[in-house]
């Protein structure tokens, strides 16, 4: 005998799905597993005397850490704190998601208030009203994205035609790493090159060591930074080997050479780095958005980043990211706002952790988004990947929502990638880096990912690095190869972003280039003051958004339709032999067929053709000794309708209702119309054979027996979303050919090229 | 004394383009592909000067973001001081790289001294102080 079993094998399904490879971690403030609040936090609280902070969030000055200190000399406005931290945190909390309070006023705010009063005013929020909030209060009016470009072989020819397919598809900020440190100037020129083609004004950062990051800035390759990390305890600061006054400087070092920069942070760093002092995440996160607005910068990257996962782990941590990125537009910082490292296996999870962002808008929603292949992204994969970029395209076409990036055709994208690794050539071969062979090229143009090109290895990329560093190679030294060798658009969209640096425009909060103009929080103010206000998707902008590749139109369904007639012509022939009546032989069974069945419409939903689907069921009902009698009805193209006329029709009383889209019923004579005997009703999934057995079927209840009725198994398909488009548009060539009088017309049916 | 710029004057280069130069003194609309094919281009022409950072400072401080303002006159501090000064500088300014207090205030007086850096040299200043009293002054193994 079986045991019984002990567990309920629904565990085991659940086991499967990738959600059980997330590791979830149990609430526990006192080692740092807490998001929003921790016994260890201090309560708000601010002293301010002769103009000087003494005392903030609990601490005296003379016990001030390196980052109390900084906020407290450098960030918090003394001239208004005292006022401002006077207003309960709850009624600053309802001001956050009041369309009738300013975002300016809120702002304002937000520079008297100390961290610990920033994170408890949050955490008043529920995540509906952060996403609000956020919308509500991020700098720059249109939203943006920033996206990956590396590989795995650091390869500068697929960094080359994969940054220019970034900047195709809509990006305002590419960024791209090494696999290997020393190759960061092939990198940087490879992205430079390729970001120039197609367009002009896509920034650019090549993510490396503090130092040689500044470098390569220098150099004119890339356009801003953005992995200045700061970290919101005084140990994980110093081991991270900076402090908030290095940081600062490098800060002024970056605007000094006219190149764009914002700082990283982001909960869970602390945590990873084991210096959380017991505090909140979002706590740890307040002091590091109040030291980099002391700092200056212009804007942050956060929202968890390098953290994000581990804060995923935590009871309320994708929430957390959230309240930490509206923390960050409330101090009036440019937000790129993380989604960026992947929190999880599980694609709902994804899903559901970018929504908020996409519906809100964000300067930049991700931080980056891996335009690469998930295996290419030397960042580790991103929450959205090359592998999903179109689902994020139709995201922003469900929600009308405007994500920053905009659907290409496969032929552009194709020529873009082309252009760009032979402009890369091109400045190789004239810089005397290197010469790459035409198998190289066309290896990479067409490849998905790494896997599929025979291009440079890590080590020549290293070579080519070197080469660059050595002979100090600048921006001048590319554009003028590029034009030597024609390729003069490039050349002077290479120069426009070079430019920008010279005015330093794009310096200011929130600054991105759109058609040639830079555009941030200065001229382009978010004034969202509820509905009609702010950001709206402009018509055109929509049209952009809704251009999916493959929809589907009423005149793609006829032209595919027409390309199946030709070969049922040379199958089937349905001959009209006038008015239809009822016929008192019990041993017919009629098969009411649809106004547009053979006519307009020439197969079902599953692809199979009708003459096929006819022929099997007249057969079955043939092979019992039975007459089929096929009939088309004109005043209805509904099948339960179809079939009952059908059965009423019939000698035998039972008829078979058949639409050419292939939805089938088989009907008594005496039912009420929906209460048939048998019907398919997942055309897509219905298979010849089943159209037999529902012919044999139909036969057998003609003759009184009572058979098995015919399943067609269905295995959780989304039919409809599969199909209910096609279907809506075939059942309207059908419903526009009824007629309401129009009476059953008696169809000779012969199946040409068989011997009967 | 000129007025300070407001946020209707950004953005620069197209609301007040006869305003910013490079380096050397060459015009935005000289900044041109032709030119930089006869060689009178060069990447200094491609730099950032003081003088716009400091229009940026006052757009930005117009724009109600005092802080930004202040990176931005650091940044117009640094931009004559050579690359590898910025980064002896801020070197010395990471944890433990620095031995005692005066060599950051030894920097501090350098950067005011030589390239009037008066804001810079009062930051590093700040730091020293700090770094003192949080014993960030002890060497890192």
């Amino acid at each position: 005998m079986n045991r019984p079993s002990n567990r309920w094998r629904r565990y085991a399904d659940w086991d499967n799905r990738p959600l059980r490879l997330d590791k979830f971690a149990a609430e526990d403030p006192k080692n740092g597993f807490s998001a929003f609040s921790s016994p260890a936090d201090p309560k708000p609280s601010l002293t301010i005397e002769d103009g000087r902070v003494t005392m903030l969030d609990g601490v005296h000055e003379a016990d001030f850490d390196m980052i109390d200190y900084f906020i407290a000399r450098h960030h918090i406005d003394v001239a208004i704190a005292a006022e401002m931290m006077a207003i309960p945190s709850a009624a600053i909390a309802r001001q956050l998601v009041d369309m009738h309070v300013q975002r300016t006023e809120l702002v304002k705010i937000a520079h008297g208030l100390t961290p610990a009063k920033l994170a408890e005013v949050v955490s008043h929020l529920n995540a509906l009203e952060i996403a609000f909030a956020y919308s509500k209060m991020r700098a720059r009016n249109t939203p943006g994205n920033q996206g990956h470009v590396t590989n795995a072989k650091d390869d500068p020819l697929q960094l080359a035609a994969d940054a220019a397919t970034a900047v195709a598809f809509g990006f305002d900020e590419i960024e791209t790493t090494m696999r290997v440190s020393r190759n960061a100037w092939s990198n940087a020129v490879a992205c430079a090159v390729g970001a120039a083609v197609g367009r002009a004004g896509t920034l650019f950062q090549c993510s490396s060591e503090e130092a040689e990051e500044l470098k390569i800035g220098m150099s004119g390759f890339s356009s801003y930074a953005e992995t200045v990390s700061v970290y919101g305890t005084e140990r994980a600061f110093i081991d991270g080997d900076d402090t908030p006054w290095s940081k600062a400087f490098l800060a002024a070092a970056y605007a000094s050479r006219g190149i764009k920069m914002r700082c990283t942070s982001g909960a869970g760093s602390e945590l990873l780095m084991g210096f959380h002092e017991s505090k909140s995440l979002l706590y740890l996160e307040a002091r590091c958005l109040c030291l980099q607005r002391g700092m200056g910068v212009q804007g942050t990257q956060n929202g968890g980043i390098d953290g994000a996962p581990v804060t995923a782990t935590v009871p309320g941590g994708v929430k957390e990211l959230m309240a930490e990125n509206l923390l960050a537009v409330w101090l009036d910082l440019e937000c790129a706002s993380g989604n960026d490292a992947r929190t999880t296996e599980s694609e709902i999870r994804v899903g559901a952790k970018i929504l908020p962002y996409l519906v809100a808008g964000s300067d930049l929603i991700c931080s980056g988004f891996g335009t690469i292949l998930k295996y290419d992204n030397s960042f580790n994969p991103s929450l959205l990947n090359g592998e999903e970029l179109e689902d994020f395209l139709v995201l922003q076409r469900d929600f009308e929502a405007d994500g920053g990036l905009t659907p290409v055709s496969e032929h552009r994208i194709l020529e873009l990638r082309r252009r760009a690794v032979e402009a890369l050539c091109a400045v190789f071969e004239e810089l005397q880096l290197g010469r790459p062979s035409k198998q190289m090229v066309e290896s990479v143009v067409a490849a998905s990912g790494s896997d599929e090109t025979e291009s440079y290895s890590p080590r020549d990329a290293s070579l080519i690095s070197q080469a660059i560093q050595d002979r100090s190679i600048t921006v001048v030294d590319v554009i003028k190869a590029l034009l030597r060798r024609g390729f003069r658009e490039e050349a002077e969209n290479l120069l426009a972003v070079v430019k920008l640096r010279v005015a330093g425009d794009y310096l200011q909060t929130s600054a991105i280039v759109r058609d040639g103009r830079v555009i941030s929080a200065v001229n382009d103010p978010n004034t969202y003051a509820g509905p009609g206000s702010g950001y709206r998707v402009s018509e055109p902008r929509r049209r952009e958004i809704n251009a999916i590749r493959d929809e589907l139109d009423q005149k793609e369904v006829l032209r595919s339709e027409a390309l199946h007639e030709a070969a049922e012509r040379r199958r089937i022939h349905y001959q009209a032999r006038g008015n239809a009546f009822f016929s008192a032989d019990a041993r017919e069974v009629v098969i009411g067929i649809s106004p547009a069945f053979g006519v307009k419409l020439f197969q079902t939903i599953g692809g199979h053709p009708l003459s096929a689907v006819l022929g099997v069921m007249s057969d079955a009902i043939a092979a019992r000794g039975l007459k089929p009698r096929v009939v088309r009805f004109k005043h209805t193209a509904d099948t339960s309708f179809l079939g009952l006329s059908a059965a009423r029709l019939a000698g035998s009383g039972i008829g078979i209702g058949l639409q050419a889209k292939g939805t089938a019923v088989i009907h008594q004579r005496d039912r009420l119309p929906h209460n048939n005997l048998e019907l398919f009703s997942n055309a897509p999934i219905t298979q010849v054979e089943h159209y037999r057995q529902l012919g044999a079927n139909a036969a057998a209840y003609a003759l009184g027996e009572m058979p098995e009725p015919v399943v067609v198994p269905m295995r959780g398909q989304a039919m409809g979303s599969r199909y209910h488009a096609r279907v809506a548009m075939i059942y309207a060539i059908e419903t526009a050919m009824t007629a309401k009088d129009a009476r059953p017309e008696e169809i000779d049916v012969k199946f040409l090229g068989r011997a009967s | 004394m000129r007025d300070k710029l407001t946020i209707k004057d950004y953005p620069l280069s197209e609301k007040r383009p006869e305003l910013i130069a490079g380096q050397r003194g060459r015009k935005l609309g000289d900044i041109t592909l032709d030119a930089m094919v006869s060689g009178e281009v060069q990447m200094e022409d491609l730099r950032i000067t003081r003088q716009a950072l400091q229009y940026q400072a006052e757009i930005a401080r117009a724009a109600g973001r005092p802080t930004l303002a202040e990176n931005f006159e650091r940044g117009a501090e640094l931009v004559d001081v050579p690359e590898d000064v910025i980064m002896q500088v801020y070197e010395l300014l990471r944890p433990g790289r620095a031995a005692e207090k005066t060599a950051l205030v030894e920097a501090a007086k350098v950067l005011r001294r030589d390239y009037g850096a008066a804001k810079l040299a009062d930051f590093i200043e700040e730091a020293a102080e700090v770094y003192e009293r949080r014993g960030l002054f002890t060497y890192r193994f």
